[in-house]
């Protein structure tokens, strides 16, 4: 259906009004509206209403045309096409004249003068109409998006299992337009734990809800039935009576005992993950339709045993199935390798979305939800240690943690507990100055920025060596709050009274320190001060 | 640990006005420290003095507080010198380019005998 036919037919006859002061008694039921006639968008009076330079009169034009029948029975006699930019956008169609004669010359440059006029203004108003509905669509969709995204994040783990002797990573990041993706750890008796990744087909809405529905299912008979094959299984039957029409869900889970290493799976359609061992990456494949689809499925149980150093990675389809600009897909080899070259969970997560940003390239849009989600049991010793694993870091020891509270004069406290914990290490004079100087100035920003200077809120204060560098990292709860760009402060500005003459403390706490770094997590900004202890025996002074 | 608390007094040395800073230069100081402008100005002197020598901790509020006082005296046109700076602060003056904007000497003499000799 085109938009020419829809606007034509909201056009309606109307008597013609010409000099109404002349027929004052002219009652309102005289005016006749005709029935809107239906105009198919390929009839010829289409074309040739578009061609026509002015008024028509329809009695005596000769074209093979539906419409003009039905134009001639709901007694129009004369049409005048509105043209906008040579876009036919309506028609003002007329009846007989009221005194039975003909429509003069006179009248017909009345009726065109009157359409050329009335078009442009039909037209804005046709726009108009079109960009009120535009955006009543476009705040329809971003509800609903925003609907999607509180359903989704309702059913993500809040926390991360806390397993020893085993490092567990996730990573979620929801496309624009939430795909469906969902992770879960689920408790199990005998302190075996489920983890589950799964996929909805579709998006939006109609995905998230799935996705609970899904979520639900799983953390009930998990517990239960605790066997890969068994829950999947299970869900699938539960989940076909449920399932809108062409959706279906994508899920692999696998039962974990922490004691043992001792892995079974189970696969219903999803991504199949990839173990990096001491010998390469292996694949957990097992068989398996999606969840959703067709009652009665069975599903493949398989079991593998992670050895220590090994880290399992259950990855969705967003990323290696993402594109970069060149329509090239980033894809399951690429993903695999990484999971070989990385040394734990935390660092493949972090490798694999470094590399992603890399091959997609800057402002590209994420196409769909990424979800990751490694396990991996950590060495027991120097000799289970994976050949590929890169020699260590050199210990760190803790010379101090303290914490403050936060209110305006406890980074004096700060200062005096950290210079007394790093008394004996080589950082004397102004060197030492100098980290106290920015010791205070980064607890009353963690103070006044980030607990708001609330004293119950603590300012968390450690102190650690490795021997070659000190590090004094402080920590407030403020959540993620990115480290602002240190710019030199505009001396000139602030003397003339064009800038506050505040704003110098993080400019000074960068100058006074040799290394400054920020870590955030959900809940905790933390910045790093690190001092070197060895080389450059104060370069700055 | 409450640090020493700001004080400032204000004494005419020649035709400069002295103030002896003490304590610690933060967000407390504030008041104190303009009220100790305002005296050492009463003369209309073309220099003010800061003496720092009893200070033992300036922090970035304490910075933006000397800016301002800076600010101040070169709206009025006089001229702002410092003496009795710790190593360190005199290292933070000049990474903050306060010392490109005031006159900084090891010691009083040097410092009134410097802004005499400029004014004359």
């Amino acid at each position: 259906m085109t938009t020419i036919p829809s606007n034509l037919r909201r056009v309606l006859r109307r008597e013609p009004r010409a000099r109404p002061t002349t027929e004052p008694v002219a009652a309102p039921s005289e005016r006749v509206e005709a029935p809107p006639v239906e105009i198919a968008p390929n009839d010829p009076l289409v074309a040739y209403f578009s061609g026509a330079t002015g008024a028509v009169d329809i009695t005596t034009l000769q074209l093979d045309s539906p419409a003009l029948e039905g134009l001639r029975e709901a007694g129009i006699k004369l049409v005048v096409p509105l043209v906008s930019q040579g876009e036919l956008i309506g028609l003002l169609n007329l009846g007989p004249r009221r005194s039975e004669q003909e429509y003069s010359a006179d009248d017909r440059k009345l009726l065109n003068d009157l359409a050329g006029h009335a078009a442009p203004a039909v037209r804005v108003a046709q726009l108009v109409r079109e960009q009120e509905a535009e955006v009543r669509q476009r705040e329809r969709i971003e509800q609903e998006l925003r609907v999607a995204q509180l359903i989704q994040q309702q059913f993500l783990p809040q926390e991360l299992p806390d397993l020893p002797g085993w490092q567990v990573g996730a990573y979620y990041g929801p496309a624009r337009e939430v795909g469906g993706d969902f992770y879960d750890f689920i408790k199990l008796p005998e302190d075996q734990i489920g983890i589950v990744v799964g996929d909805v087909t579709d998006k939006g809405v109609p995905a998230a809800l799935v996705m609970a529905t899904t979520h639900s299912i799983l953390r009930a008979e998990a517990p239960r039935l605790v066997g890969p094959s068994e829950v999947l299984t299970r869900a699938n039957e539960l989940l076909v009576d449920e399932m809108p029409a062409h959706m279906f869900v994508t899920c692999l889970y696998a039962v974990l005992d922490p004691a043992t290493g001792r892995l079974r799976y189970a696969n219903a359609g999803h991504n199949v993950p990839y173990v990096s061992t001491g010998d390469g990456v292996t694949e957990l494949r097992a068989t398996g339709m999606p969840l959703g689809l067709l009652p009665g499925m069975a599903y493949e149980e398989k079991e593998a045993t992670l050895a220590p150093g090994d880290t399992v990675l259950l990855h969705s389809d967003g990323l290696a199935e993402a594109h970069n600009t060149d329509r090239e897909m980033f894809g399951f080899p690429r993903v695999a390798a990484l999971t070989g070259e990385a040394s734990d969970g935390e660092v493949l997560i972090d490798r694999l979305l470094k590399e992603l940003a890399e091959f997609t390239g800057p402002g590209l849009e994420q196409e769909d939800d990424i979800t990751l989600v490694t396990i991996g049991r950590r060495g027991t010793g120097t000799d289970d240690a994976p050949a590929d694993t890169p020699p260590a870091a050199p210990a760190e020891r803790e010379l101090t943690a303290f914490e403050v509270a936060s209110e305006l004069g406890n980074e004096r406290q700060a200062i005096d507990k950290v210079a007394a914990a790093v008394a004996g290490l080589g950082l004397e004079g102004l060197r030492l100055e100098r980290l106290k100087t920015a010791v205070g100035e980064a607890t009353m920003n963690a103070i006044e920025h980030g607990n708001g200077n609330r004293p119950e809120l603590p300012v968390e204060v450690s102190v650690v060596t490795d021997d070659t560098d000190l590090k004094v990292r402080i920590t407030d709860q403020g959540g993620e709050r990115p480290l602002p760009e240190v710019e030199t402060p505009d001396l000139e500005a602030k003397l003339a009274g064009l800038q506050t003459p505040r704003g110098w403390g993080l400019f000074l706490i960068k100058e006074m320190v040799d290394d400054l770094h920020t870590a955030v997590d959900e809940h905790h900004h933390t910045i790093e001060l690190t001092m070197h202890l060895k080389e450059a025996p104060d370069a700055r002074s | 640990m409450p640090g020493a608390e700001f004080g400032a007094e204000v004494r005419q040395h020649d035709s400069t006005g002295v103030i002896d800073l003490h304590g610690e230069i933060n967000l407390g100081a504030d008041q104190a420290l303009n009220a100790a402008y305002d005296e050492a100005v009463k003369g209309d002197p073309r220099t003010v003095v800061l003496n720092f020598d009893r200070v033992d901790y300036i922090n970035s509020t304490g910075i933006a507080l000397i800016v301002g006082l800076l600010a101040r005296a070169r709206k009025e046109h006089r001229s702002v010198s410092a003496f009795g700076l710790s190593e360190h602060y005199r290292q933070i003056f000049a990474i903050t380019r306060l010392s490109d904007f005031m006159g900084i000497y090891p010691d009083e003499d040097s410092a009134v005998t410097a802004t005499a000799a400029a004014s004359t």
